[in-house]
Formats: structure tokens, sequence, C-alpha cells
């Protein structure tokens, strides 16, 4: 009996060291948002330039386009090797989780950009921003990218709330055959191949400036032709997942 | 009828004898598939029961992770493995008759996993590794073969390989082969159980894990004993010795411990990273949990035969200017790695690893330490282990010298005692998958 009492007493005593032992270590808490340190170290609350990149926002994109990135990465057609890295051993259900996760963030937009557009900028980047240019086939960015330029849900992205760095580096890599390699029809390679300089210039500089507000238009906001023409992005990614 | 025929060419006395052994070959075999836990299905055709069979051996083998691009068709090949001597394309092993295997018969395929010959007799470059291969039964190839052969024809050509010269003269595979190439199943070892054999089988047979987990020689052969360890060739990865109790030997470990790492990604001590978390993800994960215990004994077993290693690189802090790096080490640790890793490098087990004690950080070679902070990563999605925590990649935030400085630093903290890294050594653990 004595025994036993010696027991409980060292148990009473030992408990609350077990406990102050236990607060100094490390507790993780079972959220997306810890899983999710391995991205937010990179695209953080706000856009963010490293040394080497420029790593966007992702919060708050329309999950199906950010759900295609991560799969574009993981599996090589979008090439970037710290994302291929990262991503290379996640299966499709995680990715989905993950894409949702950050879809469903609302953080505030930057603030616009400070860039001086001259008035004849302004005019050519808004007309084809809005209108495009249906001589040579080129769609407005609008049509597709919504008529807030907030994206269409579910894949695809919004135009605004992005800095000038980062419009201009995609443009060019859809210029320089495809962000995207191999998918076909490649809709944003056709259009920004078909772009002078001084127009893919006008373009960035205007988007930058603009403030970004609003969500993402319905799908329904897509017309069909354009569904059509873009359908790798619209549809069988979607469809197919 | 082979065994008849090897007896009727033998004189009578020696036919006793041979005949004694064939069935003695035989029962090993036989002990050998029986561990195979793929059910019998009586609904199931022989063939479609050789198929199922053979579905899981591809696993194991992880035939998929090599012939299939990145992106690309599953079984398609068409996946660029660069090695020192060029870079070789995987074929396309699809039943397609003209770009894959459709024209091939279950002898050719014998021929190239247990002889590494191609169907047309040409000698194969060990990059398939038919030097592990060879040690498969009859029984599982053929059950490889009627898989692949039922999977979907694909029509991919893929671009020929770019080997290097000289290597890209034939004439030398053939003098390799002579050197490094011992043809020959898996014998058993009458003196280790049917677990332990059915693990070593696994383990130098289908898992090829011997490929990655040795030292090659300048010629690519693997060098003295195998699962030492050693660089991945073409790949910026070390894959530790499985025999040493200074890297991933495993004779200090629970066989439950080394399972659970080997198909969840994760145990309470390690994390399969790079290359492995690959194979977990890819392969080990979709073993059956008596061909993976039989591995973990079998990789106990080699751990528990190497315990007089010393470790050659032991290393003390003297001198001033080293404390003076180190403790710069140990604030970016406290930064930047401390939240998830601990103040004393204890890690959360299961979740984020340990450092302090932590063999795959002290040991000789720093590159996957390095390379772990540089790319961060994620182990891989298993069923035991369906949402990962992740490293974050430092190569962004972090300069090579710091990279140096805080891995230095958890080399040498809590216990840890281990070379220090420079800039340089940063610098060239950069570039490569994984």
């Amino acid at each position: 009996m004595n025994h036993f009492i010696l027991i409980l007493i060292g148990f009473l005593v030992a408990t609350p060291i077990a406990n102050a032992t236990e607060t100094d270590s490390v507790t993780v808490p079972n959220t997306m948002a810890e899983r999710v340190k391995a991205c937010t170290i990179c695209h953080g609350d706000e856009d963010r330039a490293g040394r080497d990149a420029y790593y966007p926002r992702i919060a708050g994109k329309p999950q199906g386009y950010l759900f295609n990135q991560l799969l574009n990465f993981r599996d090589g057609r979008r090439y970037y090797q710290p994302m291929a890295i990262l991503l290379e051993n996640m299966s499709d259900e995680y990715l989905l989780e993950i894409a949702h996760y950050f879809s469903s963030l609302k953080l505030p937009y930057p603030p616009p950009e400070h860039i001086n557009l001259q008035p004849e900028e302004i005019k050519l980047a808004e007309q084809l921003v809005f209108s495009g240019d249906p001589e040579r086939e080129l769609p407005a960015c609008s049509a597709c990218h919504g008529d807030n330029l907030m994206g269409v849900e579910p894949f695809i992205p919004g135009l605004l709330g992005l800095s000038r760095v980062y419009i201009a580096a995609q443009l060019g890599s859809w210029r320089n055959g495809g962000v995207m390699r191999g998918q076909t029809p490649d809709c944003m390679s056709e259009i920004a191949k078909q772009l002078a300089s001084d127009e893919t210039n006008a373009i960035t500089k205007w988007l930058a400036v603009q403030p970004a507000s609003g969500n993402p238009n319905p799908v329904t906001a897509l017309a069909p032709e354009l569904a059509h023409r873009c359908h790798s992005i619209v549809q069988e990614n979607g469809a197919a997942k | 009828m082979k065994y008849l025929f090897f007896i009727s060419i033998a004189s009578r006395q020696k036919a006793g004898a041979l005949f004694f052994s064939c069935i003695l070959l035989m029962l090993l075999t036989m002990r050998l598939m029986a561990a195979d836990t793929v059910i019998e299905n009586p609904d199931l055709s022989v063939l479609e029961q050789q198929q199922t069979l053979g579905a899981y051996l591809t696993r194991v083998g992880n035939c998929m992770g090599c012939h299939t691009a990145k992106g690309g068709q599953e079984f398609a090949g068409g996946r660029r493995l660069s090695t020192s001597f060029g870079i070789f394309v995987t074929p396309n092993i699809t039943p397609d008759e003209e770009t894959g295997i459709g024209h091939w018969n279950q002898e050719d395929f014998w021929q190239a996993l247990h002889s590494g010959k191609s169907r047309d007799g040409r000698l194969l470059y060990p990059a398939f590794p038919y030097t592990e291969y060879t040690k498969v039964t009859r029984q599982d190839a053929n059950a490889i073969f009627a898989y692949l052969q039922s999977l979907p024809a694909v029509s991919q050509f893929n671009p020929p390989s770019e080997i290097h010269f000289p290597y890209n003269f034939k004439p030398l595979l053939s003098i390799w082969r002579t050197l490094y190439f011992k043809e020959g199943i898996y014998e058993p070892d009458e003196g280790k159980d049917e677990e332990w054999n059915r693990g070593a089988y696994l383990v130098q047979g289908l898992g090829h894990c011997n490929a990655c987990h040795t030292t090659r020689n300048l010629l690519g052969a693997s060098e003295g004993d195998t699962l030492t360890g050693g660089q991945i060739m073409g790949v910026n990865w070390y894959a530790p010795s499985l025999t040493s109790h200074l890297e991933a030997g495993a004779g200090d470990r629970t066989i439950e411990e080394l399972a659970e790492l080997l198909t969840t990604g994760i145990s309470e001590r390690a994390v399969a990273s790079g290359p492995m978390a690959t194979i977990v993800g890819q392969s080990l994960q979709h073993l059956t949990p008596e061909d993976i215990r039989a591995m973990a004994v079998y990789l106990k077993s080699l751990g528990e035969n190497h315990t007089n290693d010393s470790n050659g690189t032991s290393f003390s802090v003297t001198t001033g200017s080293l404390l003076k790096q180190l403790k710069q080490g140990g604030q970016l640790y406290e930064q930047y790695c401390q939240e998830c890793h601990g103040a004393t490098g204890e890690g959360v087990p299961g979740i984020y690893p340990p450092l302090a004690n932590n063999r795959s950080v002290v040991m000789d070679s720093p590159l996957n330490t390095i390379r772990s902070v540089l790319n961060g990563g994620y182990p891989p999605t298993t069923a035991g282990n369906p949402r990962p925590y992740g490293m974050p990649p430092f190569q962004q935030i972090l300069r090579d010298n710091e990279v140096a400085l805080v891995v230095s630093y958890i080399r040498n903290s809590w216990g840890n005692n281990a070379g220090l890294v420079t800039a340089i050594d940063v610098g060239r653990s950069k570039g490569g998958d994984h």
C-alpha cells in the first residue's frame, strides 16, 4: 500500500514536469495552412519578388486554374524546377485539396503599381483588352478573363493584382513556345505570338496599374467559340478531373 | 521438360543427383512463390491470375517509373535517364506491334530480363537493371510479361539514346558483362527462413535496390559489397548504405518501424525524400504487408552484420572562428528551422523528422541534407500518409554560404558530430531532378 502511494505521488510530481517539457516542444496544428508552409514561404499573402524569380499570389485564384497549374508543374507540362521537385510525389487528390485551400483564401489585393503610361498606350491597351483585333482574330482579354478581368471560374485566372514583371514574363513565355509545352490548342501562345512588342508592353503596363476588385465571373460568362478555342484549358482538364 | 532434357545428357549417376537438385530447386522456387499474397481467385482464368500477379510484380519492380516519360503515357517509355555515359531513353514496353514489345514472346522477355539481351540478340546497357533482374524467377518474369501484354498498346516512337563515345562501341559492353554481370536467379540461403529469403529475393531482384544504393566505379559497375551506398548515377542524391549503422543500416530499427517507413514514406524518426520518396510513392506503398515485412526483415539483417564500422570523419569544433560560424548557423536555424524541427532538433514524430541524432543528417555525405534545405520537398502521398506536411525550399531565401552555415550547425548540435559544409559544397549540390 505504501508502495502504491509512493508511486501515486511519483506520478503526481512527474506529470507537471512532463507537461512542462511538452510545452517546449513543437506543436503542429492539423490544418492546411500548416501543411502548405512549403508553398507559402514563397507565395505569401502578397506577391513576392525573390532573388531569382517572382512568386505570384495564388490566394483567391480559381480552384480549377490552380489545380491545373499544380498538375502541369508536377507532370512537366509547365516547367519550373523548384515546383516540379516539390510536387513530384503528390497525388491528384491532395493537389486538389491544396488548390481548394488557396482558392478559398480571401486576402486583400496589393495596390496597383505606379507606372507612367502615354495616352496612346492607354488607348492601344484598352482597345486590345476590351475589343481585341477582329482582323487578326485576336480576342479581347475580357472575352475569356471576364468583364472585370478578375477571371472566370473555375479555370481562367484573373489579370489584375499582378505585377508588370510577372505579366511580361508570362506573355514572353507564351510567345516563346508556350508556358505549357506541347499542349494543343495552345490559345494563349497563339495570341501572344501575334502581339507586337509595343502592344505587349502597353497591355502589360495597363494591367499592372488597374486596381483589383471583385470576384471571378461564373463560367457562363464565357463565349462558346472562345471556350471551344481554348478547350484544352476550359473543358478537357476540367472534365477529366 | 527441361529437366528431362538435362537428365538425358547426364550420366546415370549424375542424373540422380541432378534430379534431386532440380526437385530441390523447384521446391525452393515454390517457397518463394508461396509468399505471394496475390489471392488466387477461382473465378479468374489461369491467364488472368498470371496477369494479376504480373501487375503486382510490375509494381514491385517499378517498371512504370522508368518506362514512362514525365506526364507521358504509362509504360510507353521516352523517359530520359542521364548518366555519365550519356542519356538513355527508355523504350516503349506496351504491346504495340510497331513501337512497343507487341511482337515479343515470353522467351524474348526472359532473355531481356534474365540475360540482358534484346529480342534480336543485341546486348542491353545495364541502365536497364538486368544485373538485378536476373535474380527474378521464370514464373515471376512470365507473369510480368503476361501483364505487360495485357496493357493497352500505345503507339509511341521514342528517340534513340544518346550514348557518348566510347561507351557507344558495343563490344565494350560484352567485356563489361564478362567483368561485372553474373547471370542467375536468386538462390535461397538454406540457413535462413522463408521470410528472410523472400525479402532478399525482392530487395536483390525486382526491387533492384542496389541500382541506387551502391558505389559505382568508372565503368558504372557496382563496387564491392552490395547495398553499401553511393552517389546515385545521374541524380544529385546520395543513396545511403543499407548496411552501415552510420547511414541507413537498419540493424537497430524494429521491423515495424522499417515497414512503416517503406509503406507510408514516414516514420517516427525518418522520412523518405528525393528519389526514395518517388520509390515509396510509385512502388513500395503498393506492396503487400507480408512482402514489406519480408524486405524489412532482410534489410534489418543486413544492418546487423555490419556493426563495427567506424566513423572516419569524426570532427570536433575547437577554434574560435569555427565556433563563431556555428553561432551564425544557430541564428539562421532559430529563424528558419526551429519552428518545425524544434529548439533541440527534436522534430515532431511522424510529421517533421528529428535532426538531432539523425544519421541521414550526420552521415559523411552532406548532399541530401543540403538538397533538402535548398529544394524542400514533400514526403510521398501514400494511403498511410495521404496529406503530408512539407519542407519549404530555402534556395530562394538563403544564400549558399548561409545554407552552409545552417547545415554545419545542424550537423554539429544536440550531440550531432559531423564535418562542416562549405558554400562550395552547397553550389555542387544544386541541379538535378528530384
